[in-house]
């Protein structure tokens, strides 16, 4: 006869979470879930960005499509990025004027005011009311095609979604946002024109000449270089959260709100890297 | 020689996440065959035509086409297929951003680059064949009311002269005088034109009209499959309820 065990003593089991993690690990679990999932999306983007490229540089392209993208994306945002630039420029000019005579400052307004449009408020400004005004557009416009199965429709009807969605929206967003940080360059330092006359008594025509003389060609350059990344960044979010987006009315909502949230941060972040880089050059 | 069916599903298995869609489904039609599927909402009709068109991929086993794996196609070898495919959608899935003849003529102008007169011609006799008369063709999807841009979707489904034709519900929101001319011109195109078509629909009077044979799906399987003429006289307990609509019986009516 085996000899009699003792009871041992009880000990509860360690509690568990649903899907059977111990509760006490249930906070990494989170966070290894939090990784995955975001290494897993940064791959779909990262897939999502290879083909768009490949469709937008190799033809076949759909000229009518990218016309109207043009017309859509690049002419229609005039207004919202000309009075941005005015107001910025002209607030530029202020802050400059009010803060700036502690170290008189204020004799040296127009370039600082063009300098700062031409490197840096210009494209990022701009970039951000595109995110605001085409990304969501633009991701409204896919998430519901996919959501009235028009994408599909494409398909069956021999024709590549990718080149004629997508490919036309990245090409105008890549290359009208360069355009568009022109435009509030030239507008935002017009608005600083404006103040320095009001408040400084710059002569408009003295003032041209100060911007332009110390303005270098790199100045407009690298600003301009930041904008067609910026642009790419745009057409890229509002395109892919529109092609994800599922769910009906409200992922199509869901994949607008993405489209802008996405952008604005990428737009800051790669902003941030790009300076760095040109800083280097 | 044993004939190749025009479409096959091999033993198909298709789920999004919960139970199964399709569990092993099995089904052919012959070309110059009309085959209607009937069955309850969320059966899976909708995704056994998808998968038949590759626009979603089998879990497991295969659709074929004229004997090819559908979703082994490369993407010109889908867009090949593709110009031998008509598709009607549910919703007719129009491009809202382009005109009615625009939509209708969208394969002629963007896959086979015909010029924009004559596939504007082309659109409007494919209009005429769906009871809808030139002056709609300058209009924007979004000025028709729900039947017309079905009507307007079976247009550009049927203008390409496929020999392969899908159509999901092909009759829903249309008048019966409409859904007869609708349910004549598919009847015509596979005994005229000689082409195969796959519907799906929950109209009896139109899957009796359209169909050569008819095939029941419940709980992702074929439960039966037989001449359009048995519909009425088969003893299938599926077929029996689904044909009078019997709240009880083999069908759980609770979703």
């Amino acid at each position: 006869m085996p000899p009699a065990r003792l009871p041992l003593p009880h000990r509860p089991a360690p509690s568990k979470v649903a899907g059977g993690v111990p509760a006490l690990l249930a906070p990494l679990a989170a966070l290894g879930r939090a990784v995955l999932g975001g290494c897993a999306a940064v791959g779909a983007v990262a897939r999502f960005a290879g083909t768009a490229l490949h469709a937008a540089l190799t033809p076949r392209w759909f000229g009518r499509q990218i016309g109207r993208q043009f017309f859509t994306i690049g002419f229609l945002s005039l207004p919202v990025v000309g009075m941005t630039a005015w107001f910025t420029g002209a607030a530029l000019a202020l802050n400059i004027y009010s803060g700036g005579d502690r170290f008189n400052v204020e004799t040296v307004l127009p370039q600082i005011v063009a300098l700062g449009l031409t490197r840096e408020l210009g494209p990022v400004l701009a970039a951000l009311m595109l995110a605001g005004r085409v990304a969501a557009a633009i991701a409204s416009e896919i998430g519901a095609m996919r959501a009235t199965e028009q994408v599909d429709a494409l398909v069956t009807l021999s024709t590549d979604p990718m080149r004629y969605l997508v490919a036309p929206r990245l090409i105008a967003a890549t290359l009208c946002l360069p355009l568009l940080a022109m435009v509030a360059d030239a507008i935002g330092i017009l608005g600083g024109m404006q103040v320095g006359k009001s408040l400084l008594d710059i002569a408009p025509r003295i003032y041209v000449t100060n911007t332009f003389d110390f303005l270098t060609r790199w100045d407009v350059e690298s600003g301009l270089i930041k904008a067609m990344a910026f642009g790419f960044i745009v057409g890229l979010m509002g395109c892919y959260h529109g092609f994800t987006a599922s769910g009906g009315a409200r992922g199509v909502g869901r994949a607008t709100t993405q489209a802008v949230v996405t952008s604005a941060i990428l737009i800051l972040g790669s902003d941030y890297l790009l300076t760095s880089l040109f800083a280097h050059l | 020689m044993t004939q190749i069916p025009k479409l096959r599903w091999n033993s198909v298995h298709k789920r999004f996440g919960g139970p199964p869609v399709l569990d092993g489904m099995e089904l052919a039609v012959a070309s110059g065959r009309s085959l209607v599927l009937i069955g309850g909402s969320g059966q899976g009709k909708s995704v056994t035509i998808k998968l038949a068109l590759g626009l979603l991929k089998p879990d497991a086993g295969s659709v074929t086409l004229d004997g090819v794996d559908v979703a082994g196609l490369d993407a010109d070898q889908r867009a090949a297929m593709f110009g031998k495919v008509g598709m009607l959608f549910q919703g007719g899935a129009l491009f809202d951003s382009l005109s009615v003849w625009e939509n209708v003529a969208f394969r002629l102008l963007n896959a086979e680059r015909m010029d924009r007169a004559e596939a504007r011609a082309r659109a409007v006799e494919a209009l005429a064949l769906v009871r809808l008369g030139e002056q709609v063709a300058n209009l924007f999807p979004g000025e028709l009311s729900g039947g017309m841009q079905k009507r307007v979707g079976l247009a550009r489904a049927i203008v390409g002269q496929p020999e392969l034709l899908f159509f999901d519900e092909p009759t829903t929101g249309l008048d019966p005088i409409t859904s007869a001319a609708i349910n004549e011109l598919i009847r015509e195109r596979v005994t005229g034109l000689g082409c195969t078509a796959v519907s799906i629909t929950h109209d009896l009077h139109s899957a009796r009209t359209i169909a050569d044979e008819i095939a029941m799906l419940h709980k992702g399987r074929i439960v039966w499959h037989g001449p359009v003429a048995e519909l009425d006289t088969t003893d299938n307990p599926f077929v029996r309820q689904f044909v009078s609509g019997s709240p009880t019986g083999p069908i759980d009516a609770n979703v």
